[in-house]
Formats: structure tokens, sequence, C-alpha cells
């Protein structure tokens, strides 16, 4: 199977309280905020080695696992970091990040699936900065492919993807044939989410989470192929239909008291707060 | 003058509250617009839910019910969203996992502007819809404009009241677009529910959250104080991920998003993952043994203690002063 996994950098979610906006509402200022994966994009990389591995033996890969972002040339680094996971090649596409929204990188990733052919796209399911949750779902309309968003679980079967999808009130099953494309959510890293069609599932469990790059693979990804495109090659038409016209900062919380007991929280939900 | 479209969710027959909310954005886009709003219902049998949604003040409402659209799927409703929505200003629903799923695919099939996860629709400013959407987790807020002849918009459930019912509006049928070729490549095989008797999360008006402090006692410990409260049970990613607790109940960025009256995190840290979601609440109590957590920084009233004790004791005093 061979599996095309955009990825995008952003600023270190764990830290996203820091991130602050100018009075004049002109940008949102990250200050010195270090550039970490998308965590969902990191997930997807994860499905897309186990679904093309044993196992049992995930040194070797069976298939072609492409990885994609864009952006300009230090976003390279989170391409080296996919590639040293396992990740085959690395495409680039160079673009400064205020010249794209969802639409314009789906429709240059629809070009790019027009030239490598994968069975299967993965992606995660949204970005944990702008949080917009759109490019799988527009990507997948414009190659008319089937989709399932906000997958927990997946499970390789001939030439198809049974995924379990996180959705309100329980896990809906949903089955694409490929070429099709997948979004994936939190719970797809855990160990017995996702299987390829050669690992036991009967017999095998992964380690929780994403895997890290071993020195030696880091060391190898430098020489790893990466390609740059330039994206008024793969899009015609770049125009934004989404204008940010300016940021503001969030409603401000303040810390409010600590009660020493049950009696006195319980007498300030109901006399003070007036919420029992 | 222009026009707004609502996508209903349905749920089991019934029309979801999520699509009330989705209406009160609809009505304040149609009024700024000088138009109206129509409501559009999708399934099979869905006489029900189109009462309902006759009942939300709509110019009219559209249904689409065919045996083709029992099962939700995205590529099996997009193509007539699509088709219905086109004529429209506006395309908007719920920023569930369904509006979420659908109405993304929609922007795409229509090459329109989207705005997801929309928090206000602001006044107008040099004459087009202007709103207010969360970026950073929640920590930074973007006004933004679509460029497109059919915009689409999904709201975030509690940043807009529900609508209330008054009037009846007519019913018609639309029928259902041609499918494509993405349509025979997915099966809807089954829905595994979990689906429990209590309030939905992002509806009620009281949430009891819990962590992964309470480990197997999760709903041992939870489950009697939602009852004498008539809360919603929510968890921290930690806890769904441990698996005390069904992911769906997951409060978060990238899972529910609530603002109940009453919010109170038991054995929660408080990730600012967990924050983006919950962080709006009136009132927020949290419960936590170290009192270094971050939860506190946003609480109006916190209590270090141990919550295999608090707890029991907290539900205890409350059924009395209820009583």
């Amino acid at each position: 199977m061979k599996v095309l996994v955009p990825l995008k950098r952003v600023t270190d979610p764990d830290n996203a309280n820091k991130v602050k906006v100018p009075a004049d509402g002109s940008k949102v200022d990250t200050g010195s905020l270090e550039w970490k994966p998308n965590p969902f994009d990191e997930y997807a990389l994860e499905t897309a080695l186990r679904l093309t591995e044993d196992g049992k033996a995930q040194k070797k890969r069976l298939g072609e696992v492409v990885v994609a972002t864009f952006g300009p040339k230090d976003t390279e680094t989170t391409l080296r970091a996919a590639l040293a996971t396992g990740a085959d090649r690395a495409i680039r596409v160079d673009v400064e990040d205020e010249a794209i929204d969802g639409l314009v990188v789906a429709k240059a990733l629809a070009k790019i699936v027009e030239e490598e052919k994968p069975d299967l796209v993965l992606l995660g399911k949204q970005q944990v900065d702008g949080d917009t949750n759109q490019v799988g779902q527009i990507l997948a309309e414009l190659l008319d492919w089937p989709m399932a968003t906000f997958a927990g679980t997946v499970q390789e079967e001939d030439g198809a993807l049974l995924v379990g999808r996180e959705v309100d009130g329980g896990q809906l099953d949903v089955r694409v044939k490929l070429p099709a494309l997948i979004t994936v959510d939190l719970r797809v890293v855990n160990p017995t989410s996702v299987y390829s069609k050669v690992t036991d599932k009967d017999k095998f469990k992964y380690a929780e989470g994403v895997r890290f790059a071993p020195l030696p693979a880091i060391m190898k990804a430098r020489k790893k192929p990466l390609d740059v495109k330039k994206l008024g090659d793969l899009v015609s038409d770049t125009a934004q239909k989404v204008k940010y016209i300016r940021y503001e900062p969030p409603p401000e919380r303040k810390a409010g008291e600590k009660v020493p007991d049950v009696d006195t929280l319980v007498d300030k939900l109901k006399n003070e707060a007036k919420v029992l | 003058m222009g026009n707004v479209l609502v996508v209903a969710e349905v749920e089991g027959g019934k029309l979801r509250k999520t699509t009330h909310s989705a209406v009160t954005f609809a009505k304040e886009a149609a009024s700024q617009l000088g138009g109206s709003y129509d409501i559009l219902v999708l399934g099979a049998g869905v006489d029900g839910a189109a009462a309902d949604a006759a009942k939300l003040g709509a110019a009219k409402v559209l249904v689409a019910d065919d045996g083709a659209l029992e099962h939700y799927l995205a590529e099996t409703y997009a193509p007539t969203v699509a088709e219905v929505g086109k004529g429209y200003d506006v395309v908007c629903g719920a920023a569930s996992p369904f509006g979420k799923d659908l109405l993304a695919r929609v922007a795409g099939k229509l090459d329109a502007g989207f705005a997801s996860d929309i928090t206000a629709l602001l006044p107008q400013e040099g004459g087009k819809l202007t709103y207010k959407r969360p970026i950073y987790a929640g920590n930074a807020f973007v006004v933004c404009q679509l460029e497109s002849d059919t915009q689409i918009v999904t709201v975030r459930q509690s940043a807009f009241d529900a609508a209330t019912e008054g009037g009846e509006s007519g019913i018609e049928k639309v029928a259902v677009a041609a499918a494509s070729g993405a349509n025979d490549r997915v099966e809807w095989v089954k829905f595994n529910s979990v689906k429990s008797e209590r309030p939905e999360l992002a509806e009620a008006d009281v949430v009891v959250s819990g962590g992964r402090a309470l480990k197997e006692q999760f709903y041992e410990i939870l489950d009697p104080l939602a009852d004498v409260l008539g809360a919603a049970i929510g968890a921290s990613r930690a806890a769904c991920d441990a698996g005390y607790c069904a992911p769906d109940l997951q409060v978060g960025q990238t899972g529910k998003i609530v603002a109940p009256g009453l919010y109170i995190a038991i054995g929660i840290s408080g990730a600012i993952q967990h924050l983006a979601g919950m962080k709006s609440s009136k009132v927020i109590v949290a419960i936590n043994k170290d009192e270094e957590a971050p939860i506190y920084q946003i609480t109006d009233y916190g209590l270090v203690a141990d919550l295999f004790k608090a707890v029991p004791e907290l539900t205890e005093k409350i059924k009395a002063v209820k009583a």
C-alpha cells in the first residue's frame, strides 16, 4: 500500500496559552514558542507506518509512505523528522504560511495525489493552531474519494479499510474501498487500534502512542529524497476564500478562591453562585 | 437580501438539539442580510424531525426523505446538501461530528469559503458577514470573512443558545441529488452505541467531569454526583485514553466544547487542551489533591482534597441541600 501523509508544524500546543494578541489585533504573536509537529499529524504518520508493516518486523516497510508539507524551507525539519520515523520520501510545497487556506491546500494536495497515486491519504483530523478541521474532507470531495474522518481504529482488509469513527454517542464503523482518505483522532495510536493485513491482530499489540526515531535513522533520514514543488505549479487558482481581518485575545478568566472543605463548597455553590 | 440554509442533524428520527443552535445563528445572519432562513432535513422516514424543524421559525422546511439516506454518510448526503445549498448565501450547521464531517465536504463540492466552529456573528463590516472563531485552543480569536457566492459555516453549539419554538413553517419535499463515485466505495457497517440516559454533554446545565485519577472507579464515583445534579458526565483525555470511560465524553479542544452553568472538574489537572473545552462555563469547581494543578487558575471554587473522600461527601451534602 502506498500512503500519502500531509503534515504541518504548529507552535508548541502545550504552551498555546502563551500566545499573545497585540493591541492592534494585527497578528497572533507566538513569541519564542517552539515549532512542533501537529499531534494529529504524528498520529496519522504512525497509522500509515502501522498499515505498511508487520507489527512484529517494523524495520521492513511493506509499501511506501510519502509525507508532504506546505511552508518555507525551515519546515523541512518537520519532514526530516517524519523520514527518520519511517517515511520513505518527502515533498515540500514552497509557500509562506499566510498565503494559503484550507481550500488552497486541499487543491494542491489533490494535484499531488494525481501525481503520486497513493492508495490512501492519511491526515490528522485537525491542526491545533488554526483548529479548522476541514482539509481532509475537502480533499476527499475534490478527489471524489470515500472518506472516514475522526478514525479511532483502522483494520486493513483486501482492497479496503474497516474504520471505526469516533462520533457523538458511540463509534460508527464504515468500510472504505481504496483509494480512500482517512483523518485520524486521538485514540488511533492506542495499542490495538490499527492493524495491517499481515500483523497478527490476536497476538500483537503496539506500544502506546507514536514511535520515536532511533539515532541512526535520524542520520539516514538526511539522505532520503525530499522534493520541493512550487504552489503555482500545483494550483492555478490560489486565491484564498477565507479572509482573516484581525485577531482578538480571549476573554479573561480570573482564578477564584480555594475553599477549605466540602461544607464551605456546598454553601458557596448554593448561596453565592446560586447554582444548586 | 440574502438567505440562509440550516442543515438539520437527525438522530433516531428526531431533530438533534445541535440544530437549534445553528438555527439561532441562521436567524441572526438572515436578519443581517435582510432575508430569511430555511431548514433542510435529510434522512429516511424523517416526518417527525421535519415536524420538529417546522417549529423553529424557518420560512420553509425542505425535506429530502429517501431510503438511500437511511444511514448518514458524508458521501451520500453531500450531493443533496450542495445542490440545495448552492442557491443560498450561507449554508450552516452545528460543529458536531456530523456538521464537521458533512459541511467541510460540501465546501469542497461548492468551492466555497468555510468558517468552522464560529463562536459569534459580529455586525457586518464592509457590508459582509463577519465571523469570530477560536484558534490556538481558544487562546486567541480570529475575525474573518468568506469570499464565495455561497459561504459555509459551522457554529459552536455552546456559543449559540438553542432557538425557541414558535410558529409553523411550510414543509416542501426536495429531490435527492445523484450520488458521485465516492458513494459506491463507502459502506455503513454498524453503529456501536454507548449512549447513556444522561443529558447530552453539550446541552447539560451541569457537567461533572473526571480525570485519570479516578481509575476504574470513574463511574462509581461520578455517577451518584451526576445523578443528584441531573448532570452530564465528561472526562479528560487521559481518562478516555485509559479506557475508564467512552471516548465521546472527552471535553477539550478537539473533543466536546461545553459551557454549562456549573462545571465540576474532578481529578483533572487542567491541560491547555482540556481548558479549551470548558473555560466558558459560568461557574467552575475543581477538586484535586494537587494544589498546584493548573485547573485552579480558572476555577471559581477550588477544593484541595482526596477526591475519593470528597466527592461522596459532596454528593451526600448536595443531596441534603436539594431535599
